[in-house]
């Protein structure tokens, strides 16, 4: 019902081949009224699988869509106009520059991009070199290693962090970028599920002929398996990166010094303040933090869908 | 600490011919092993550990923790403020549910052809990837007062006057913010079930249109039985993940006006009021149900897939018993026909006799 896909037309050809004496011209009353029923059902359908799309969509676009139409809204005009009104000047970009200046985004844009770099380069290397151990050798622990994962994805990451906060104290890396940093790359599992998927797909005799050709295991791993496995750390970039880029909880609760050490989603959430009405100011902030993600998303739609449903196999 | 226990383990790995290669082998498991293992003890075991021995104490972050022995657990089920966010949870197990279902039409719809395709995926599926933040600050701005929903209702013919106030209003603000909830994740179940629906063989469409299947049946009896196992997945991991909604409360309402979630409650209690114990034996509250949740989910899937192991099994009993008969005819010792006359039975003893 939900999958209507044929317009009328084709269905009305396909499925009710047309009886002779309506091809010579004679319609009987029941005939026509029978293709009439037929048609209507068909089209009514098909307004209803666009109409619930459209609809959806609508409820979908109109929070951001919202945010952009007041971000480039000036003071005097937020503050007399309807928040549904079309702004006068759609590139007034006023508000960017003072929200951009205001929650002191260039130092969080530095930040969040340098966290970004070095837990992405980390988790690639530690977690293909995991996941090649893993799948490739067997050796006693192997499947203790791999139950420890699979236990550690059920564990709440939340919850945990009030314990975490101590290890973290007592280890001397609360308020600073590279206690985070780490902490980022050890509570990483989804992975380095991916990465065992991917390596269990590629035949092991690949691997043996390369052995036989007098290859070291480091170089069977760095110059056979890696390039092998670029989908798959395309697929983990993305996910953790947009993990990485959106963190909030654990940034605000070990990098307090926030003028210094704030990521991107700290400085976003400065606006909480005095500045907490200032809906254009927000709104324009709200703009330059998903603007990342927009062009990502837009230029990596296809990796992005995959790498959700790979992660997902194992959640 | 770490280390030496992996050393241990790769040094029994190697057997008692001990080649150079055995050795490199032994090696590189060390190295490779070595820094993962390291991070995840120190990060996901080490504080999973000291937070089971922390839900026995009554405790602050400085200062001498006191015994008290299950006295926290029972504060779990007793407290008003913990047994009403795990209500609250049922909101959001609600709208769970209800965003599987809407999940389930949309993929339906977008997995087949469909003009603009991409574009209504997209616009579906965005939301997951903006920051919590930000999703927090989207949301108080459509919700407040004369603000961007508002104005839509307004539009559409409802008086501001009988509008009720989305996110002080005890009586919708759960419900509020479980609408945004929906909105964020949406889309990355959409995507879910498009994938698995891609992988469904076309020619049975086709199949079951010759055969005079309305879309409805194709839908009943070829998509559904085809995405179960992804379905029963996230209908469950809905369920465990309404029990830690968190971001949306923390940041749209910042758990006022009794839309304190579960994990809302927790942080609270652990960072302003320093109730670590509590806070800890909440944590593992909440593990041991999502562990319940695992084992159910483990249980579902063994009697969702029961038919096809009893098919092999009936099978494999069917053969043994077929070849267990054969030999005892062979031998001699059993009638060619079950259930035969005597007649028959010693007339084919008989034959056998004369061969």
């Amino acid at each position: 019902m939900t999958a209507m896909t044929e317009t009328p037309r084709t269905m009305n050809k396909t499925n009710a081949p047309r009886p002779s004496h309506v091809a010579r011209g004679e319609v009987s009353n029941a005939e026509y009224w029978k293709t009439f029923l037929y048609n209507a059902k068909v089209w009514f359908f098909l307004f209803l699988k666009y109409f619930s799309l459209v609809f959806c969509a609508f409820w979908f676009l109109l929070p951001v869509v919202s945010c952009f139409v007041t971000a480039a809204k000036t003071e005097r005009e937020y503050q007399t106009t309807s928040v549904m009104q079309m702004p006068a000047n759609w590139l007034n970009f006023q508000n960017y520059i003072d929200a951009f200046r205001l929650s002191n985004m260039a130092v969080a844009f530095r930040n969040s991009l340098i966290v970004l770099v070095v837990v992405l380069v980390i988790t690639t290397l530690i977690g293909t070199q995991l996941a090649y151990v893993l799948s490739r050798f067997q050796f006693p622990g192997n499947a203790v290693i791999r139950m420890l994962f699979t236990v550690a994805a059920l564990l709440p990451g939340i919850a945990m962090q009030v314990s975490m906060y101590k290890i973290m104290t007592n280890l001397h890396m609360v308020n600073t970028l590279w206690g985070y940093i780490i902490m980022m790359c050890g509570t990483d599992v989804i992975s380095i599920y991916v990465f065992i998927q991917y390596f269990e797909n590629i035949p092991v005799s690949l691997d043996e002929s390369a052995i036989m050709d007098g290859c070291s295991y480091f170089t069977v791993y760095s110059r056979i398996l890696l390039p092998l496995l670029k989908p798959a750390i395309v697929t983990c970039l993305i996910l953790k990166g947009v993990g990485v880029y959106n963190e909030y909880y654990a940034a605000n609760l070990y990098l307090q010094d926030k003028s210094t050490l704030g990521t991107v989603a700290i400085s976003l959430y400065s606006f909480t303040g005095p500045q907490g009405s200032k809906y254009n100011l927000i709104c324009a902030g709200v703009i330059i933090t998903l603007l990342p993600m927009l062009i990502l998303f837009l230029a990596f739609q296809k990796q992005i869908y995959n790498g959700i449903a790979a992660g997902a196999v194992k959640e | 600490m770490t280390t030496t226990t992996m050393d241990a383990t790769a040094y029994a790995a190697v057997p008692e011919n001990k080649t150079p290669r055995d050795w490199r082998k032994a090696l590189i498991i060390v190295a490779f092993a070595a820094i993962p293992l390291t991070l995840l003890i120190v990060f996901t075991y080490l504080p999973f550990g000291s937070m089971v021995s922390y839900s026995f104490y009554k405790m602050k972050y400085i200062g001498t923790p006191r015994w008290v022995g299950l006295d926290n657990y029972v504060q779990v089920f007793t407290r008003p403020d913990t047994l009403s966010s795990l209500k609250l949870s049922l909101y959001y197990a609600v709208g769970a549910l209800i965003q599987v279902a809407l999940a389930l039409y949309l993929a339906t719809i977008l997995s087949f052809k469909v003009k603009a395709g991409n574009f209504f995926k997209g616009a579906f599926f965005f939301p997951y990837l903006i920051n919590g933040i930000a999703v927090g600050f989207i949301f108080k701005f459509f919700y407040t007062r004369g603000y961007v929903l508002d104005t839509v209702l307004q539009w559409c013919g409802f008086d501001l006057n009988n509008l009720p106030y989305w996110l002080m209003d005890q009586s919708i603000n759960n419900w509020s913010l479980v609408g945004a909830s929906i909105w964020r994740y949406l889309g990355q179940t959409v995507i879910l079930f498009i994938g698995a629906m891609m992988s469904i063989d076309g020619s049975l469409y086709e199949a079951a249109e010759l055969d005079g299947a309305n879309k409805f049946q194709q839908f009943l009896h070829i998509i559904l039985p085809s995405i179960k196992t992804i379905l029963v997945l996230n209908v469950i991991l809905a369920i465990t993940g309404s029990l830690s909604a968190f971001e949306g409360p923390y940041v749209i309402t910042s758990g006022a006006n009794g839309t304190a979630t579960y994990f809302v409650l927790m942080d609270r209690l652990a960072h302003v009021n320093q109730k670590v114990g509590l806070a800890s034996a909440m944590a593992v509250v909440l593990l041991i149900i999502i562990l319940i949740c695992a084992m159910l989910q483990q249980l579902f899937f063994n009697y969702l897939f029961r038919d096809a192991d009893d098919g092999v099994q009936k099978a494999r009993k069917k053969a043994r018993k077929a070849s267990r008969a054969r030999q005892r005819v062979a031998a001699g010792k059993a009638p060619l026909f079950r259930n035969s006359s005597p007649a028959v039975a010693t007339a084919s003893a008989a034959t056998k006799e004369v061969a």
